[in-house]
C-alpha cells in the first residue's frame, strides 16, 4: 500500500477512494474558516484507517465530505470512481445508501422502533422487497451478535448493544465503506473493545473501516493512522502492530456491570 | 419507501403522540362536521322549499292585471282594471294548454261567527280552485258552478279559519259574516300548512268570485286569474296562448306594451331554490372557515414535529434518504391526520345532523356531494397545510439535521 503518493485521479490503481487537494471554507458570518487546507489522500479497498487529531483539526469536517454529508469548497473527491464532488443531493443520498455505512458516537438509532426495523430502514431507501429486506436485516444483526435481541427497542438495549445495532444498519446495504466517527465515545472501556472487535472482524473479513478518533487506545487496532491537524494531514502512516480486541478483552478484568450487560 | 411502509411509519409517528394527534385531528374533525352538518341542514331547506312550492302546483300561471298608466306615471302592478270574467272565460275556452282556471277576487275583514271573530283575507274563486292548488275538502264540499253563476253567499273555510271560529262545533251549515254579509259554510279545507314565504296558508275563507265582487270588495274586475297548464311541459305554450289571447281581446297594438303580466311558478321555484342556494353556500362557507383553521393547525403541529425530529431527519439522510423520501414520509404524516379526522368528522357531522334534524324537526339532506366535497376538502387542506412543514423538512441540511440537539 502506498499512500500520500503523487496520486491523481487518472491514476485510480484500484483504489476505493481518492482524494486530491481538498479544501473546505466554512462561513460563519463575516469570519471564513477554513476547516481543511489542502488533503491528499487515497484509501484501498481492505483497510482499516483511523483519522486522529484534536477537536477543530478538520477531521470531522473530512468525515463529513468522506460520507457525502457534505460538499468541499475545492478539490476532487472519488468514491470507487464516481467523482462525488459534481452529484446532486439525490445521487449523494444514493451514494450515502449504497456504498457508506454511518456509525456514529451516539448511536442514532430511531427510538421507539425495534432493532430489526432499524436495520430495515437503509433498505427502504433502496427499494428492497419485503422479504429481502427482513432477511437482509437478521442477517446483519445476527453478524453483530445480537441475532436474539431483534425486537428489542432502543431504550431496552445498552450502550454497546445499541453501537451493534447501528452497526448492523451500516452492515445491511453492504456498503464499500463504513464510516465511523467516535463510535466508541459514549462507552466505558470494555464495550468499548467489543465494539472494536466487531469492526476488526468485518475488516478481517474484508470491509473497508474509516474510524475518527481522538482517543490513542482506539486507534491502536487500526491498520493505518491519519493524522489532522490545522485542517491537513500531518502525518499518515501504517500502525506495524495493531492491537486485537479479543485478545485485549481476555486481558480486561470482568467488571459487575458488564457481567449485567452480557446477562 | 414502498407507500404501504410510509403509511405504516406515518401511522406509528402519529401513534407516539397520541394526545397531539388527537388534538390536531380535532380541528378536522370538527371543521369537516361543521361543513357535513351545514351542508346537510342547507340542503335539507332547499328541499321542503322545493317541495312546498311542487305542492303549491308548477304547472300554476297566474295573469294580473297590468299597472294602469295615468301619462307617464305608472301605478302598482294589478291597479288597472283590465282583467274580466269573460277574459277569463276566453282563456278557458280558447286556449288548448289551458286545462283549467279560476278567477280570483280578494276581499279580507273581520269574520264573525256566533260570538267568535277573526279576521282574515277572503278569496274569490273559481270552482276548479281546488283542483289548480292541489287542495281538498276536509268534510263538507266544495261550491259549484251553480253557486258561481247565481253568486249565492256561500263559502269554504281554511283550518286555521274553522278552527278558530268554530274551536267546539262543525262549522259546516253554520253562518258567517264577513263584513256584516252573511255567509253559509260549505265546507272544510284539508290542512295545507305553511307556503314557502311562511304564511299559513290555511288562514284563508274560499268563496265564489262572483259573491266577492258584487257582495264584498264591490269591484268589477278580477284581481287575476289562476290558471293551470294541462302539464309542466305546456306551461310555456299556455303562456304563449293566453298572452295572445288577451293582447287581441284588449286591442293592443303590436309594439305595445300588455296591459296584464302572466307570472309563472317556476320562476318562483327558482328564485325561490336559488335563495336557499345561497344560504347553503353562507353556512357552508361559515363551517369551511373551521376547517381552514384545522389545517392551520395541522400545519402548525407538522413544524413543531419537524423541528422535534431533526435528529430522526438527519439520520434517515446519512442512511440514503432523499429529499424526497423525507417529504413523502412527513406529507403522509399531515394527510393520514387529516384524511382521519375528515372520516370521523363525516360521520360525526352525519350523526349530527340526523340529531339535528329530529330534535329540531328541520329536515336535513346529506348527499353524496357533500360528503365527496368534504373527504376532498380534507384531502386538500392535508396536502397544502403539510407541504410548507414536509418541504422544511426535506430542503434540511444532513449534517445540521444530525447535529440537532
Amino acid at each position: 500500500m502506498i499512500h500520500e503518493q503523487a496520486a491523481s485521479p487518472a491514476n485510480p490503481d484500484g483504489a476505493l477512494i481518492q482524494i486530491d487537494h481538498l479544501i473546505k471554507v466554512y462561513q460563519l458570518g463575516e469570519i471564513e474558516v477554513h476547516a481543511l487546507r489542502g488533503v491528499s489522500v487515497q484509501v484501498t479497498k481492505g483497510e482499516f484507517v483511523a483519522i486522529m487529531g484534536a477537536s477543530g483539526s478538520g477531521k470531522s469536517t473530512f468525515m463529513n465530505i468522506l460520507g457525502c454529508l457534505d460538499k468541499p469548497t475545492k478539490g476532487t473527491y472519488i468514491l470507487e470512481g464516481i467523482d462525488v464532488g459534481k452529484l446532486s443531493r439525490d445521487e449523494l443520498a444514493a451514494i450515502r445508501n449504497k456504498k457508506i455505512g454511518f456509525v456514529f458516537q451516539g448511536f442514532n438509532l430511531l427510538s421507539r422502533t425495534s432493532a430489526l426495523e432499524n436495520v430495515e430502514l437503509p433498505l427502504f431507501y433502496s427499494s428492497t422487497s419485503n422479504k429481502v429486506r427482513k432477511a437482509r436485516a437478521i442477517e446483519a444483526i445476527d453478524r453483530v451478535g445480537l441475532g436474539d435481541r431483534i425486537h428489542h427497542y432502543p431504550n431496552q438495549l445498552s450502550g454497546g448493544q445499541q453501537q451493534r445495532v447501528a452497526i448492523a444498519r451500516a452492515l445491511v446495504n453492504d456498503p464499500s465503506i463504513i464510516l465511523a466517527d467516535e463510535p466508541t465515545g459514549n462507552l466505558d472501556s470494555r464495550t468499548s473493545v467489543e465494539v472494536m472487535g466487531v469492526f476488526q472482524e468485518l475488516n478481517n473479513n474484508g470491509i473497508t473501516v474509516i474510524l475518527v478518533t481522538h482517543e490513542p487506545d482506539i486507534a491502536s487496532f487500526a491498520k493505518r493512522h491519519v493524522v489532522f491537524r490545522d485542517g491537513k494531514i500531518r502525518a499518515d502512516k501504517i500502525n506495524p502492530s495493531p492491537r486485537v480486541a479479543s485478545e485485549v478483552i481476555k486481558a480486561m478484568p470482568v467488571i459487575e456491570e458488564e457481567e449485567e450487560e452480557a446477562a | 419507501m414502498k407507500t404501504l411502509n410510509i403509511l405504516l411509519s406515518a401511522f406509528r409517528a402519529l401513534q407516539r403522540n397520541k394526545m397531539r394527534s388527537f388534538l390536531t385531528m380535532l380541528g378536522i374533525i370538527i371543521g369537516v362536521a361543521a361543513v357535513i352538518a351545514m351542508l346537510a341542514i342547507g340542503q335539507g331547506a332547499e328541499y321542503s322549499v322545493k317541495e312546498q312550492i311542487a305542492a303549491l302546483g308548477t304547472n300554476v300561471l297566474m295573469v294580473f292585471p297590468g299597472a294602469q298608466q295615468q301619462g307617464n306615471v305608472r301605478i302598482a302592478a294589478g291597479s288597472a282594471v283590465t282583467l274580466t270574467d269573460d277574459d277569463a272565460q276566453a282563456i278557458s275556452r280558447e286556449c288548448p294548454a289551458v286545462q283549467y282556471i279560476s278567477p280570483g277576487a280578494f276581499s279580507g275583514g273581520q269574520v264573525i261567527a256566533g260570538n267568535l271573530n277573526w279576521a282574515t283575507s277572503v278569496q274569490g274563486v273559481g270552482a276548479d280552485y281546488l283542483e289548480i292548488r292541489q287542495w281538498s275538502i276536509e268534510y263538507g264540499e266544495f261550491f259549484t258552478d251553480q253557486d258561481i253563476k247565481g253568486a249565492t253567499k256561500v263559502c269554504v273555510l281554511g283550518k286555521t279559519v274553522a278552527d278558530n271560529l268554530f274551536p267546539e262545533s262543525s262549522p259546516v251549515d253554520q253562518t258567517i259574516r264577513i263584513r256584516n254579509v252573511p255567509f253559509k259554510v260549505v265546507g272544510v279545507l284539508t290542512k295545507k300548512g305553511q307556503n314557502a314565504m311562511g304564511q299559513d296558508q290555511d288562514d284563508v275563507i274560499l268563496a265564489p268570485y262572483t259573491t266577492v265582487l258584487r257582495r264584498l270588495s264591490h269591484w268589477q274586475n278580477l284581481r287575476y286569474i289562476l290558471v293551470s297548464a294541462t302539464s309542466l311541459n305546456s306551461i310555456g305554450a299556455a303562456q304563449q296562448q293566453i298572452s295572445e289571447l288577451l293582447r287581441m281581446r284588449h286591442k293592443i297594438a303590436p309594439y305595445d306594451a300588455d296591459d296584464f303580466t302572466i307570472r309563472n311558478q317556476t320562476d318562483l321555484a327558482t328564485t325561490a331554490t336559488a335563495t336557499t342556494q345561497i344560504l347553503t353556500i353562507l353556512l357552508a362557507s361559515i363551517a369551511s372557515v373551521s376547517l381552514l383553521v384545522g389545517g392551520i393547525g395541522i400545519m402548525n403541529i407538522m413544524l413543531v414535529s419537524v423541528t422535534e425530529r431533526t435528529r430522526e431527519i438527519g439520520i434517515r439522510m446519512s442512511i440514503g434518504a432523499r429529499g424526497r423520501d423525507i417529504l413523502t414520509q412527513f406529507l403522509i404524516e399531515a394527510l393520514v391526520l387529516s384524511l382521519v379526522g375528515g372520516i370521523v368528522g363525516i360521520i360525526l357531522g352525519t350523526v349530527g345532523s340526523s340529531v339535528i334534524s329530529s330534535i329540531a324537526k328541520w329536515p336535513t339532506i346529506i348527499t353524496a356531494f357533500s360528503i365527496i366535497l368534504s373527504f376532498g376538502f380534507s384531502i386538500a387542506i392535508g396536502i397544502f397545510f403539510g407541504f410548507y412543514p414536509a418541504r422544511k423538512a426535506a430542503l434540511l441540511n444532513p449534517i445540521d439535521a444530525l447535529r440537532y440537539e
